[in-house]
């Protein structure tokens, strides 16, 4: 029989996470701080609002590009957080979670052989999905001692003829770094010189803990030349919802709805009305859960502090991505030795690219009774590898 | 800071100073003062425990009580409310707007008490036009805690 495997998609490798996800998946009563999702339930009248939508019989196709409702309601909240508007009919789209945005974004932009700039560590889909677009993927490798943030000086060197995309995925998830208006600046000026189209990532922008979140929608002349794409998985606990939206320039969104149309034809109809009543009521529930998190961060910075593990302060989302190279252990033998002698699993920061290693992932999405214990076993284990290698 | 402690506090009145600074990102000094200010601004008026007690062999019947009363003139409800809150028995007693007056919450280890305390001393006090007595079969929420709560953690053990 013959291979009728395409050598595109063969050539992708499986995710990192999936590999560990096996591991810990056969250990019982392993703990996990491994999860990249909300632990707070989706709040109840997000929730109420789908089951009601379900009881009148809501449960036919909505337009492609999303109910108007909620396009509208998308509009308002952009407007009232970063203060620039779209126009619901032309410049926004609903999707299956932002995943798909990213995906059909790049469809949408790519040509064969185009490159698209990566900082990684970042969220593991945008290099299989750069790829899949036909696009020459370039990576930046970002730095502890930014911060992980995106610096000028890394983009440009980054940047050839064909570079035609940078994502920008802040709040970064696995390390929590955020990116503020006076870094955004440098990188649309370049951005705006270079001619370049940002896709920006930013599904955790609810979740910042130092002032509130800076879009790079706002700086100017970047409106016209950024994907923003955001959702409500992370911001209002709706993962399983599987929504998100893209907004951009007409013409591409044109485009973009035009895959949709073909692939997916619409988002699902019962959590788009639930998300109407998440834009409408949900700002109080967010600022809660985001209070919770925060407090959370700063419990786990100032156990990290008191057993001398170095740890940048992150800021946003709801990861911390300390620093294990002073074990000697690359960063997946330091996951799966915590894994089999403490029973807690955590993830490899090379999960999110090269240079992820010497770190691991630490999600704060538990409650703190649940961190503590993981953090006990953590103390333990570190201790035991500090006096090993004495 | 004071809102979130409140809050804080409100759901785990036993985490202790030291846990909080870190928690709120401010000096432990600062945390006890602002306690300590809380308790004499009568803002914090207790730390109590949240009991299911029908998972003890301890019996107790609860029962919300609606109260008509007639209002006394230069004293209003309060007066009143007080002769009732003084009872050690009464939980709470709220001012309530609507079709009746006072909601007096009862406890005690009896069905029998609780028609007594009816009976006796609160139909008896001047001013009460009617009382109207509810007893509490079940408690599903209180205080904001779901009772009976089964914590399961429904997620993937790892996720990208």
């Amino acid at each position: 029989m013959r291979n009728f495997i395409s050598y595109k998609v063969e050539s992708i490798q499986p995710s990192g996470i999936r590999k560990f996800f096996d591991i810990v998946s056969e250990m019982e009563d392993a703990i996990s701080l491994g999860v990249g999702e909300p632990d707070f339930d989706t709040p109840w009248h997000i929730r109420d609002e789908g089951i009601y939508a379900l009881e009148r019989g809501k449960t036919f196709y909505t337009s492609n590009s999303g109910l108007k409702d909620l396009r509208c309601e998308i509009a308002n909240y952009i407007k009232r957080e970063n203060g620039v508007e779209y126009n619901p009919n032309s410049e926004i789209l609903v999707t299956v979670g932002g995943s798909e945005a990213i995906d059909i974004g790049l469809r949408a932009v790519i040509n064969d052989g185009d490159e698209v700039i990566i900082p990684q560590p970042s969220y593991v889909s945008y290099l299989p999905c750069a790829i899949m677009a036909g696009a020459k993927p370039v990576i930046i490798n970002l730095k502890e001692d930014n911060e992980f943030r995106l610096t000028a000086q890394e983009l440009l060197e980054a940047i050839t003829d064909k570079t035609k995309v940078l994502i920008l995925p802040f709040p970064n998830n696995p390390t929590g770094s955020i990116m503020e208006r006076k870094d955004l600046e440098e990188i649309a000026k370049i951005v705006i010189e270079k001619d370049i189209l940002v896709m920006s990532d930013e599904i955790y922008a609810a979740l910042t803990y130092k002032e509130k979140h800076t879009s790079i929608i706002e700086i100017e002349g970047m409106k016209e030349r950024t994907i923003l794409i955001n959702g409500f998985s992370k911001a209002y606990a709706m993962t399983g919802w599987r929504l998100g939206y893209a907004c951009g320039p007409k013409e591409i969104i044109q485009q973009m709805t035009k895959i949709h149309q073909y692939a997916i034809m619409c988002a699902p109809t019962t959590s788009q009305y639930a998300a109407v009543e998440a834009l409408k009521n949900g700002d109080d529930d967010v600022k809660e859960m985001r209070q919770a998190y925060n407090q959370r961060r700063r419990f786990l910075l100032n156990e990290f502090k008191n057993m001398n593990l170095q740890c940048f302060e992150p800021f946003g989302a709801f990861y911390v991505f300390p620093c294990i190279k002073e074990f000697g252990l690359s960063s997946e033998e330091f996951a799966t030795r915590f894994l089999k002698e403490e029973k807690v699993a955590i993830v490899p920061g090379t999960a999110f690219g090269d240079s992820g290693e010497g770190y691991v992932r630490i999600s704060y999405a538990y409650s703190l009774e649940n961190l503590k214990l993981a953090i006990g076993r953590l103390k333990n284990f570190i201790e035991k590898l500090r006096s090993e290698s004495k | 800071m004071r809102d979130e402690l409140l809050a804080i506090i409100e759901k785990n009145s036993r985490i202790d100073f030291k846990e909080l600074a870190v928690l709120l990102g401010h000096s432990e000094e600062e945390v006890l003062n602002e306690l300590t200010n809380l308790e004499k601004e009568g803002i914090i008026c207790g730390y109590h425990t949240l009991i299911n007690w029908e998972k003890t062999s301890i019996e107790k019947v609860m029962a919300l009580i609606e109260v008509k009363v007639t209002p006394q003139r230069g004293k209003g409800f309060d007066h009143l409310a007080e002769r009732i809150y003084n009872y050690p028995e009464v939980k709470a007693v709220y001012l309530i707007s609507g079709g009746y007056d006072l909601m007096v919450i009862l406890e005690e280890k009896t069905l029998k008490e609780i028609a007594n305390f009816v009976s006796d001393k609160l139909s008896t006090l001047d001013s009460i036009l009617s009382t109207a007595t509810h007893f509490i079969l079940k408690k599903y929420k209180d205080h904001g805690t779901i009772l009976n709560k089964e914590e399961k953690d429904q997620r993937e053990v790892i996720t990208p």
